[in-house]
């Protein structure tokens, strides 16, 4: 047995879990030192009287502590912790992301699909899908809100397709790379097989390039969530994040934590959707633990 | 047969039999078309003229009646999948039941001893383990021809000796018949029932020697003063290769044709 057969079995496992405890042990410091240097920077900014980039007071760098104390005060007097509405908000959000993430992705698998078998089709298509995302997203929102409302779609579907909008084009491009990234002498060897394109795609292709497929995943999902938000926003959706985020832009000057707590539950979802393909990663790509990016 | 690839042309004018059973390797300089030619066997490129016939039959008929198996200088293993899974890929593509592959898999192991080894994932195992696991996905379905680009060619000198000798206790058991592609004199000798000698620009055969060395062939057969004698043939043929018109050494080579 050489070392490198110890990778295998409970010994991994264990160091899977040893590794993911010294991961969130380390972002948990460098969150600490952030808010550190956060902290500092206001305490030396008011002591100096610092007017330039912008003068600090309350209004323009709330106490860490007061964001975070934000979310477990009422909204309003007598209602709900502020973290249950947003809560709820982000869950609402959620779903529109999930369903613009799976959507998406499919549809830019496809598209990585066809365009790998055609250069032609590559060569014509791939322009206008490049020019798809120089198009702002709150551009072509109102669109789809009219086309998909207009037939009587819940609003939160628009939203969903505003969100796939996002999270199609990494996932095609990357799709695209993987399929085309083969060694020539593994397509070789399916030729010797007499294989058809199908299964060289399913056989080859695909888990081939499945490192490719997940890091266009981990750039989608976030921007899925992002989607979704930037989609509430012409859809005059209050239930979602992009409600509560209007909601207390409004009030900023009254409450400016309550916006900046929004934020953290925002950026929360779109780790949450980061972490949960990174983890669906792990259990379906076995590769040279070197080439896991 | 002829094949050109853009201006440069690989090969010319070559003809050559390989009869049932038989191990032949081509060897020669790099640049003298070897390996192409064991491409065309394959059908995995075509040539510009002439043809290449596999069991009486066309090589895309062949090919698509997955008449051989094929082998390259590295594994080509698929990351992916265990060494079992690796093994067993052909017979996917051949639509064997998974019982009866399992069954064969677990053959192909024990032959290429292995045994045990088949959970693991390629990158877990040594160059000389992946390229047996290689053989063994070669030879999983029973091919009639078994195609060898220098397989070896990435190993360590004593790795490599072990495994000529478990190639050829592989290929008395299976009774395929092998093209080997090498650049190593003293691995052709020892393997072969025939080494055909190639020459560069365009590659062409310059000579065919035709090894009598008494099979089962051992460790005693590199210390035999024939073997000696075969590798000094094969060096002197490769060395005039270029300018000579070697005269062939064997009735199956007949020259013929114009050259490009």
């Amino acid at each position: 047995m050489t070392p490198a057969l110890e990778r295998s079995g409970r010994g991994a496992l264990l160091r899977d879990l040893r590794a993911g405890v010294r991961t969130l042990g380390l972002s948990a410091l460098l969150m600490a030192v952030l808010c550190g240097v956060w902290e500092s920077y206001r305490w030396m900014g008011q002591r100096l009287e610092l007017t330039w980039p912008f003068e600090i007071n309350e209004r323009t760098m709330p106490h860490t502590w007061d964001m975070v104390g934000q979310l477990f005060e009422p909204a309003q007097r007598n209602g709900p912790l502020l973290i249950e509405i947003l809560f709820d908000a982000a869950l609402f959000t959620a779903r529109e992301a999930l369903v613009g993430f799976v959507l998406g992705a499919a549809i830019g698998f496809a598209i990585g699909v066809v365009l790998a078998h055609s250069r032609l089709l590559q060569r014509g298509f791939l322009p206008y899908l490049v020019a798809s995302q120089t198009i702002p997203i709150l551009a072509i929102a109102p669109m789809v809100v009219v086309w998909l409302g207009g037939n009587g779609a819940p609003a939160w579907v628009s939203v969903a397709v505003i969100s796939a909008y996002l999270t199609f084009f990494p996932v095609a491009i990357n799709t695209l790379r993987g399929l085309l990234s083969i060694d020539p002498r593994a397509l070789d060897l399916m030729r010797s097989y007499a294989a058809g394109w199908w299964p060289i795609l399913w056989k080859l292709r695909v888990p081939a390039s499945l490192p490719y497929l997940f890091t266009a995943f981990k750039v989608a999902a976030p921007a899925a969530v992002v989607g979704a938000i930037i989609g509430e926003l012409p859809s005059s959706i209050q239930d979602g994040l992009a409600g509560a985020i209007l909601n207390f832009n409004q009030y900023y000057v009254t409450s400016p934590p309550s916006l900046w707590a929004v934020n953290i539950i925002a950026a929360l979802l779109g780790i949450a959707f980061f972490a949960a393909v990174a983890l669906a990663e792990r259990l379906v790509v076995h590769r040279r633990p070197e080439n896991v990016a | 047969m002829l094949f050109a690839r853009g201006n440069v042309q690989a090969l010319a004018d070559i003809d050559l039999d390989v009869r049932p059973g038989e191990f032949v390797s081509l060897i020669g300089p790099s640049g003298c078309g070897k390996s192409t030619l064991l491409r065309v066997i394959g059908d995995l490129v075509e040539p510009t003229t002439g043809e290449a016939l596999v069991n009486g039959k066309p090589a895309r008929r062949a090919r698509l009646d997955r008449d051989y198996g094929i082998v390259f200088q590295s594994a080509v293993l698929y990351d992916w999948r265990t060494v079992a899974k690796n093994i067993s890929l052909p017979l996917e593509m051949d639509g064997w039941e998974r019982g009866r592959r399992a069954e064969r898999v677990r053959e192909m192991l024990e032959l290429v001893e292995l045994t045990g080894f088949g959970g693991h994932y390629p990158w877990q195992l040594s160059g000389g383990m992946q390229q047996r696991v290689a053989i063994a996905r070669a030879l999983a379905f029973e091919p009639a021809l078994l195609l060898m680009d220098e397989p070896f060619g990435a190993l360590d000198e004593m790795t490599r000796e072990r495994l000529n000798s478990e190639l050829l206790r592989l290929w008395s058991m299976m009774g395929a018949t092998v093209v080997f592609v090498t650049h190593s004199i003293a691995e052709a000798a020892f393997l072969s029932t025939r080494v055909v000698v190639m020459s560069p620009r365009p590659g062409r055969i310059a000579g065919i020697v035709e090894i009598d060395l008494p099979q089962p062939r051992t460790i005693d057969t590199r210390e035999d003063p024939r073997f000696f004698a075969y590798v000094t043939e094969i060096r002197e043929l490769l060395r005039r290769g270029g300018t000579s018109s070697a005269a062939p050494g064997d009735a199956a080579l007949a020259g013929g044709g114009q050259p490009g």
